[in-house]
């Protein structure tokens, strides 16, 4: 039986008078990639950064690893890595330099060898003397990939992590993270706005609105279930759902 | 605290100097102007012939170890700008990184930045000045040690100004140490101010320092005689460390709250 790996409960945040996350409970299991799905502004990215410690939540619980992640959170966060669209390494260290802090600040054993493998892996070799900075945005999003395997996360949180690829690129990356996630049996909790990409790779999704989850379930046939053709078009329809409370 | 994780604050900044001449350039270049302005003007009034005691001696020997205690708060101050500058808040506070670490790290290069600087400043002294720091013997490091406390406690509070307000408030965190300067009691004695900010003298460890170097070398006061002193600046030093890193982190869970370490930039305060 898969172990849990992330559990969160009734979790809730609000920001002086504005509720950005309401109540929501999520489950992942080991080998599981769950989709957070929603429009702009429906609370996925503040989700997120509660589970990673960014952001305190007003109410809720928090447990990864069967730990408590408000008394545990540097033994947590060892074991957990990110890759965002909105948050890009120091643009003034090189890609090696980079690979070499970030590997240090997660205590990885043998970093020489392993900063020499991702930079094959994500074909950086090449930059490795060169500034992140003057990366161009598809390699850039490579390094970030990079950065957050480093440690072999068994818990990794995606945040739109292929929104600046191109086709070409964006489809290795996903076949990097499915394959990932087969070999380490980890788990990603991922956010996008590409419906395909979800459809293609995640277990599960649930869709945010209004800082609720409206609906979840698997992303191949749930479409189906709730009268849609596809994914696309029940993403629209939960979007423009209201709240019961707004009714 | 685990070694790596201070090691990748540490390494962060000594790449970024090692990357950067420009970067390298300004951690001296203001300390060794400051050295050939002072030592030119005490030059200077010393030839007048109306002082009682060696002028250069009296102002360079201040401003070496003052520029030590600068140098720490500003090499704090400046590691700490760098994850502003660089957007990289989220990627260091969603690491395994604890606080305490991560201002160690800041720490440790500023001792690295400190002592170079004052080596180098030292040196200039001597070469064009013919003053040398090192007639203070083993006295010396008492001194230093409480003004590297101090320093610290002073660079943490910059970055405290900044954590809080936003990085605007850089321009305020800044010149901390030439404000501090004023009732610290480096180029004058704590006689020279007004009553009220006599009072505040005593409550600046580094005043304690600057009193205690004039009187062993121009009142001939022995180094018991004001070891009470240095040992009351060290205490007072200590406790303004703690209580500003207890600041820094009350700021980091206030941050966690409002959810502005995700978004922290100028204009989000």
């Amino acid at each position: 039986m898969p172990k849990t790996i992330l559990k969160i409960k009734n979790l809730s945040k609000s920001f002086g008078k504005v509720q950005a996350v309401r109540d929501v409970s999520l489950e992942i299991q080991e080998g599981q990639i769950i989709g957070l799905l929603g429009p702009n502004g429906a609370g996925k990215t503040t989700t997120i950064n509660m589970i990673m410690g960014l952001v305190t939540p007003t109410t809720g619980s928090i447990e990864m690893f069967g730990l408590d992640a408000a008394k545990h959170r540097s033994a947590i966060n060892k074991r957990t890595n990110f890759s965002a669209v909105y948050s890009s390494l120091p643009d003034n260290l090189t890609v090696y330099q980079s690979l070499y802090v970030f590997g240090k600040l997660y205590s990885v054993p043998d970093l020489k060898e392993k900063i020499g493998q991702l930079m094959e892996e994500f074909d950086l070799k090449k930059f490795a003397n060169t500034k992140a900075g003057v990366l161009s945005s598809g390699e850039q999003s490579r390094l970030n990939f990079a950065k957050a395997i480093i440690n072999t996360p068994k818990l990794l949180f995606l945040d739109e992590p292929t929104a600046s690829l191109d086709p070409q690129i964006a489809g290795i990356v996903r076949k990097l993270i499915v394959a990932y996630v087969k070999k380490h049996q980890a788990a990603v909790l991922w956010t996008s706005h590409n419906m395909k990409e979800i459809e293609q790779t995640c277990d599960q999704v649930s869709f945010l609105s209004h800082g609720r989850i409206l609906l979840s379930g698997d992303p191949k046939v749930l479409p189906a279930e709730r009268g849609s053709q596809d994914l696309e078009e029940l993403f629209i329809a939960v979007a423009n759902e209201p709240l019961d409370s707004e009714n | 605290m685990n070694l790596d994780r201070i090691y990748a604050i540490f390494i962060r900044q000594w790449f970024l100097l090692r990357g950067s001449p420009i970067r390298f350039f300004t951690v001296f270049i203001w300390s060794i102007i400051s050295i050939f302005e002072w030592g030119f003007i005490s030059r200077y009034v010393g030839s007048l012939g109306i002082q009682t005691f060696n002028y250069v001696s009296a102002i360079l020997g201040a401003l070496v170890l003052w520029e030590f205690s600068s140098r720490v708060q500003q090499s704090i101050l400046t590691g700490f700008l760098e994850d502003i500058w660089s957007q990289n808040f989220i990627n260091i506070f969603a690491s395994p990184l604890k606080i305490r670490e991560y201002l160690t790290g800041l720490i440790l290069n500023s001792v690295v930045t400190g002592i170079v600087n004052f080596t180098l400043i030292a040196l200039l002294a001597g070469i064009f000045f013919g003053y040398n720091i090192l007639s203070l013997s083993l006295m010396l490091l008492p001194f230093m040690l409480v003004l590297f406390v101090f320093g610290m406690a002073m660079g943490i509070m910059s970055s405290v100004i900044v954590f809080r307000f936003g990085s605007t408030a850089e321009w305020l965190a800044w010149p901390i140490a030439s404000v501090i300067g004023v009732v610290s009691a480096v180029f004058y004695p704590v006689a020279a101010l007004p009553a009220g900010l006599q009072l505040v003298a005593k409550l600046t460890p580094a005043s304690y320092v600057f009193e205690s170097l004039r009187a062993l070398v121009y009142h001939g006061a022995t180094f018991s005689q004001v070891s009470g002193n240095l040992l009351l600046a060290l205490l007072l030093s200590v406790v303004y460390l703690l209580l500003i890193g207890w600041l820094f982190a009350a700021v980091y869970r206030r941050n966690l709250d409002r959810g502005e370490i995700t978004r922290f930039n100028s204009e989000s305060f």
